[in-house]
């Protein structure tokens, strides 16, 4: 049976971590990540995982012993935050390229400089290329079922999973969540057996050399296997909510009925975007969320279905691609391209929260009305304003 | 074999590390893999840095392997093959592996570029915490596979493309070669030991040795190179046996902090002896030359104290 707690989003995340049975554990401290592997260590401490917990000197050898134990048929894991994922950065993309189901959870931080241990998501758009299942979580419970979820999607399409929680909005915040009993999460989360393992009696070579008489053709393959993830990892959310009852899609809708404006977010900004959407359906307005929660691989018939009959898409980036503007928003209209402009929303840009600077309800409110001026006013719609700046 | 002639089989026939690859000719690293193969047997798993022998050995759809072979990039083997064996070690204890499972044993492979300067952490991470994994290092004096760049592990006065001889700087390379052994030495580690392929049995005793010596075993291979060193390709065995008896590469062991030398020469033949034979010193003065050999000496005195010698 289930119990109710209070976690921080990191002891969530361990919880998720120890339940499934996790073999090998490689990271590095950063915060705001540390509180995950602190409890990690405790719980291997008091005997309650059985984990090897490798103390590595760098996220980049954190990383790369992540995707030793996997080849070696462990269920791995590892975590870190900002600059730890720049490190690891080279390392990353080759578990998704030797199809390893490394299963890892950033607690989002920006990028120095200069230096800032707070939150924002320019770490996670660094990561966009890597090849990883990408998914981001709202609150602590979703940091412990995505975390749950990904080991079963990413052992089952045979790709590394990563989660994305706000460092310190969710790393270090308390919440009450509910915690299904160990068993409930074991048989959820089979153990499972890689089909080619590094193994002396069955001799394999793992990553090899590849020419260019066949390095696209590995490509290929890898994009085709990875675009073909999304139906089972819809699956895998389909069957922990008929398990668990919570259920998760990639593209989750708060008040989009009738909705003619939309806000997009990603990760616990939505959490206060919804007071802002509330408040404003009280004041009359036809306003809705819509929270992206499958990031990688990216989610484009569902997400294009949830803004059909919207009039205004107001995308909140929490990172700025410098000389290109919000990189979720330069996503989400490359995603609308094709589609023609009677039948698409206008996109408006807004660029906040960087660096940790929290968004009060009012700050969304803001932006929802300030989209609606500038298109209204024709204002030329393509560049991004940089939310709560002191100018 | 000639009748009436008993000889006993110290080495295996069994190519584990097979022919077909694409090393160049006379290259005493694909020499030194193989016979380092020999020793390591079958029940092992390798992870092998970016470097030549990877790229020789495992071009797409083929593998020279024949037993489980792992590459990812060029500075992580330490942290790979700590992956690798706190995998078995966990699924072991948790009866994922059967016991059998406990004779697997785990190395890394990686060149002088891979060790001594880009992988240097994440070796030292590795033997740091004790992982129980042999890490063979094949030192052939720069960076090969990518042209002949120097390295940290190049020696004083041997030309490279990144330090070459001009008008201005008549030397080549200006800095002494790390000394990596006695990096791994500084760890604590149960077993260093130098080896070359120009004495095999050596190189295989101690290969044997530090795979079956429980926690972290280092060996550093001096590994010719015909194609960097500017030397003939069958000189190779040649002139390994010269780097040792000139003292530029003396073969010893350091098991439990304890030095051996496994060759304690009475008398070293003069460095000339070794480097003339080789494109990349060619432009020394005589001056660089006995610089260079007053080092040599200096640095055998100080390695046969150490041996209590």
């Amino acid at each position: 049976m289930g119990r109710r707690v209070g976690l921080e989003g990191s002891f969530a995340v361990a919880e998720a971590v120890r339940m499934v049975n996790t073999d090998v554990i490689a990271a590095y401290p950063i915060t705001p990540q540390t509180h995950i592997v602190e409890r990690l260590a405790e719980m291997i401490a008091d005997g309650e995982l059985d984990a090897e917990f490798i103390c590595v000197e760098s996220e980049h050898s954190a990383m790369s012993a992540c995707v030793g134990a996997s080849a070696a048929g462990a269920r791995v894991f590892t975590c870190s935050a900002g600059q730890g994922l720049e490190l690891m950065h080279e390392v990353l993309y080759i578990p998704s390229s030797m199809r390893l189901p490394v299963v890892a959870v950033a607690a989002n931080r920006a990028l120095s400089a200069p230096l800032s241990v707070w939150c924002d998501h320019s770490d996670a758009m660094s990561l966009r290329d890597i090849g990883w299942i990408q998914m981001f979580a709202e609150n602590n419970q979703e940091a412990f079922d995505l975390t749950v979820c990904a080991y079963r999607i990413a052992e089952d399409v045979l790709f590394p999973a990563m989660v994305h929680i706000d460092g310190f909005f969710l790393s270090h915040v308390i919440e009450d969540i509910e915690l299904p009993a160990d068993e409930e999460v074991s048989d959820f989360v089979p153990e499972y057996e890689h089909p080619f393992v590094l193994d002396p009696d069955k001799p394999v070579s793992m990553g090899c050399y590849a020419p260019p008489f066949i390095y696209p053709e590995t490509k290929k393959a890898q994009e085709v296997a990875f675009e073909h993830t999304e139906a089972k990892i819809r699956a895998v959310w389909d069957d922990f909510g008929r398990t668990f009852g919570r259920y998760y899609s990639p593209v989750e809708q708060y008040r989009m009925e009738d909705a003619r404006v939309a806000l997009l977010t990603m990760g616990s900004f939505g959490e206060t975007a919804m007071l802002a959407v509330d408040e404003l359906r009280e004041e009359g307005e036809d306003v809705g969320l819509l929270r992206l929660r499958l990031w990688r691989p990216f989610p484009f018939s569902e997400f294009r279905a949830a803004v059909r009959d919207i009039e205004l898409l107001v995308v909140l980036d929490r990172a700025i691609s410098f000389g290109m503007g919000g990189p979720v928003c330069s996503e989400v209209r490359s995603a609308l391209y094709h589609i023609h402009d009677d039948d698409k929303p206008d996109v408006i840009s807004f660029i906040g929260g960087l660096g940790g600077r929290s968004i009060p309800v009012d700050g969304f409110k803001y932006m929802i009305k300030r989209a609606q001026e500038r298109v209204s006013e024709g204002e030329a719609v393509d560049k991004p304003e940089l939310f709560g700046i002191r100018e | 074999m000639e009748e009436g002639l008993f000889i006993p089989q110290r080495v295996t026939k069994e190519e584990i590390f097979t022919p077909g690859h694409r090393a160049c000719i006379g290259c005493g690293e694909a020499l030194a893999v193989r016979l380092v193969c020999k020793a390591l047997g079958k029940k092992v798993i390798i992870a092998n840095a970016t470097g030549c022998i990877e790229i020789i050995s495992s071009l797409l759809p083929r593998t020279s392997w024949r037993v489980p072979w792992i590459h990812t990039i060029f500075e992580n083997v330490g942290a790979v093959v700590a992956g690798i064996e706190s995998a078995y070690k966990a699924r072991i204890r948790k009866g994922k592996l059967p016991e059998a499972a406990k004779e697997v044993k785990f190395v890394g492979f990686a060149g002088d570029g891979g060790t001594a300067d880009i992988g240097l952490q994440a070796l030292s991470g590795a033997m740091e915490r004790g992982h129980d994994f042999l890490y063979v290092c094949f030192d052939n004096e720069a960076y090969m596979n990518t042209g002949i760049q120097r390295s940290s592990a190049t020696p004083y006065g041997a030309w490279t493309t990144t330090a070459p001889v001009g008008a201005k700087q008549p030397l080549g390379q200006l800095t002494w070669k790390k000394n990596m052994p006695e990096i791994a030495v500084a760890h604590r580690i149960p077993y260093v030991a130098t080896g070359c392929p120009s004495y095999p049995l050596d190189l295989m005793d101690k290969v044997r040795r530090g795979l079956n010596i429980e926690g972290p075993a280092y060996i550093h291979v001096l590994s010719p190179c015909p194609t960097g060193w500017r030397s003939p390709p069958n000189m190779t065995v040649e002139l390994g046996r010269l780097a040792v008896e000139t003292g530029v590469f003396p073969l010893y062991e350091v098991v439990n902090g304890v030095y051996r030398l496994n060759f304690d020469l009475p008398e070293l033949k003069p460095v000339r002896e070794y480097m003339k034979h080789q494109g990349r010193f060619r432009h020394l003065s005589e001056d660089a030359i006995d610089q260079i050999q007053a080092r040599v000496e200096e640095d055998y005195a100080r390695l046969r104290s150490k041996a209590g010698l």
